[in-house]
């Protein structure tokens, strides 16, 4: 089984691909195009990843670069776990490529344009105001310190990122776990308006330079102050500080709120009181599921919860169906929509309903926008609603 | 072809605008300047006109906070010289700005004189769009503005499309040098890799020229203040009936029923 581990080379180019042993080694591949058969966009690339190996070792570099091909690969990391060579085509293969992609593009998409140039201004995709990053702690009920206020040094500090600290259904999520944080009586604190996006999706969408801006901005402010631990509610987040912070110089431990809170189910089982009666399917996130392997975590949560019955949906751990929202693609529905291209939310969903589940669980802040716009376009809406963990265990502690 | 384009900075309304002490002015506290959208289209036009005619294009823009990003993005965009007028006080208004960078372009080393000048037709502190037409005054040249799409032919003409009320376009011939204000450039701003914007950063330069704020001109702000809230909606709470015949009353005491 594959396994995620830190970038040893984080300034990967195309060319350093090409011309370096580390970079070569990525592409000696063996052409049995598993990636092609097993990405859920493979249908629709003219160069799908193994082809794409096959033109670069052939010289046919500018063919390749001089599509929009690659802006389909919405990093699901599919051709990473199956690939036998085990090369690391989602997270260094491919967005190498995509870099020199978008540098060439003739025009960038407008929602992926936006939601970058965002991004770079803002520190997060929606151009929403950095001042009101932290405005959802005042409807949290319970108090989150911010860290610079706090003046002392705290175990936790909180990554809450984007979707969380400013999507209105996010903000369910940052509610629920400040609750479960303080449940547990978690030493912890957040960045407040200082926090800004991680970057990871910059990065696998090939736009390394705000990866890279965002990475300094915000290795810089964590420098500022003493924690023991980052906390964050984002699976992407958690792989850009697990695995490519460290080697550009941040290296602390780093937790996912749902591993997190797994680890200290004894604590909080005693606390979950409340009968839900919920019958829950779980969706394993690329990110945390396929990428990290944690599908346990998720899974004993859920269990511990009073009155809760687990389905599971077919495909399901290592083998989830991608929710289409990774690597930009959570900016690029309006272009894969002017393609013609499925909706891959909507082939997820359509396989949750068929469990006869009332909840869709999830762990990823950019599902529950994705999936609850699918419930309402196939007319599941009635039928299911979508939670992330995190709101189930804060539903289930007693008031 | 030579080509000069102005830009400024605007107000970012993603903030709260505030209204500073002096009743007159926006307060600084919070206030975060974001480029003029419509001189970012007037820019993306001059590119597409590099593209087909070859040429230069030089980018001046009034001194003010954050304006060196927006320059170092245009050299990345593919500006060829961008240059930035000192010598204003913070907070200064739009007329004297223009007023001051129209004069101070003389001062631009191998600058004037150029074939096209282009800047947004507006602002959201210009509405009416002043920028244009006190340039083009004070180099003596022809305006034209509201203009969506651009070319130049041989022979130095320039045509130029407007649109009207109505969806009816006009097509417009202008001799040049000529200064055009720009609603929109064909297609929508380039987006430029911030991998780019900071290679622009470490390589390119800023030119300084030195302007001179002219004195108190016939326009200034009195008073700045913010939009009156009005209370005229009314939720009407209750059961059906009780909302049915509300909505009722109100009607039938506007005589509508």
């Amino acid at each position: 089984m594959a396994q995620a581990s830190v970038l040893e080379i984080p300034d990967l180019t195309l060319d350093g691909l090409l011309a370096t042993p580390a970079g070569r080694e990525l592409l000696s591949c063996i052409q049995c195009g598993t990636c092609a058969g097993t990405c859920p966009y493979g249908d629709f690339m003219r160069y799908t990843p193994r082809r794409l190996i096959g033109m670069l070792r052939e010289g046919f570099i500018e063919e390749v670069l001089s599509t929009d091909d690659l802006l389909t690969c919405v990093t699901c990391y599919d051709c990473w776990a199956k690939c036998p060579r085990g090369l690391r085509l989602t997270d260094v293969l491919l967005p190498a490529v995509k870099e020199q992609v978008l540098l060439r593009l003739p025009e960038v998409p407008a929602e992926l344009q936006s939601a970058l140039a965002n991004t770079m201004r803002y520190g997060n995709p929606m151009g929403e105001s950095p001042r009101k990053r932290a405005a959802w702690v005042e409807s949290a009920g319970v108090p989150v310190p911010i860290l610079r206020d706090l003046g002392r040094p705290v175990d936790v500090l909180w990554i809450v990122e984007c979707y969380t600290a400013y999507y209105p259904r996010g903000q369910d999520n940052a509610r629920a776990t400040a609750r479960i944080l303080h449940a547990l009586g978690v030493d912890f604190a957040i960045l407040g308006n200082e926090e800004k996006c991680v970057g990871e999706c910059a990065r696998l969408v090939g736009e390394k330079g705000l990866f890279d801006t965002l990475r300094e901005q915000n290795a810089a402010t964590y420098a500022k102050y003493e924690f023991g631990s980052l906390l964050t509610c984002d699976p992407h987040a958690f792989d850009a500080l697990a695995y490519v912070y460290p080697a550009l110089g941040l290296s602390r431990p780093v937790d996912h709120t749902t591993p997190f809170v797994a680890a200290r189910l004894d604590a909080l089982r005693p606390l979950l009181t409340k009968d839900l009666g919920y019958k829950i399917t779980y969706h394993d996130s690329c990110v945390l599921g396929r990428h990290n392997h944690m599908h346990d975590e998720p899974r004993r949560i859920l269990d511990a919860l009073p009155g809760v019955s687990l389905v599971e949906m077919t495909h399901n751990r290592d083998n989830t169906i991608c929710c289409g929202g990774g690597g930009g693609g959570m900016w690029l529905d309006t272009f894969y929509k002017a393609k013609g291209y499925p909706r891959l939310s909507d082939r997820r969903v359509e396989e949750a309903l068929a469990t006869g589940a009332d909840v869709l669980a999830v762990s990823c802040p950019y599902e529950v926008p994705r999936f609850e716009d699918s419930l309402k376009v196939l007319g599941g809406d009635d039928r299911m609603v979508v939670r992330d963990v995190m709101e189930l265990v804060a539903e289930a502690l007693a008031d | 072809m030579k080509t000069l384009v102005l830009l400024k900075m605007v107000p970012d309304v993603v903030e709260e605008l505030e209204v500073a002490g002096d009743g007159a002015s926006l307060s600084r506290d919070f206030l975060r300047l974001i480029i003029n959208e419509r001189d970012e289209n007037a820019l993306e036009q001059a590119l597409i006109l590099k593209e087909r005619h070859q040429g230069t294009v030089t980018v001046v823009a009034p001194d003010a906070p954050e304006v060196d990003d927006v320059l170092y993005t245009a050299l990345a965009r593919g500006a060829d010289r961008v240059v930035k007028v000192t010598g204003l006080e913070e907070g200064v208004g739009s007329a004297e700005a223009t007023v001051t960078v129209a004069a101070a372009l003389s001062s631009v080393a191998g600058l004037l004189p150029v074939d096209l000048i282009l800047t947004g037709c507006q602002a959201i502190d210009d509405l009416d769009g002043l920028v244009g037409p006190l340039v083009a005054h004070q180099l003596g040249l022809p305006y034209v503005g509201i203009v969506t799409g651009l070319d130049v032919h041989p022979g130095g003409m320039g045509r130029c499309l407007r649109e009207y009320p109505g969806g009816v376009r006009g097509s417009f011939e202008l001799d040049l040098p000529a200064v055009v204000g720009i609603q929109g450039a064909e297609k929508p701003p380039r987006y430029v890799p911030i991998a780019k914007v900071r290679a622009a950063m470490t390589s390119g330069t800023i030119e300084t020229v030195a302007g001179s704020p002219p004195g108190a001109l016939p326009l200034r702000v009195v008073e700045m203040k913010k939009p009156e809230v009005a209370e005229r909606a009314e939720m009407i709470a209750g059961g059906l009936d009780d909302i049915a015949s509300r909505v009722c009353e109100i009607l039938a005491g506007r005589g509508l029923l």
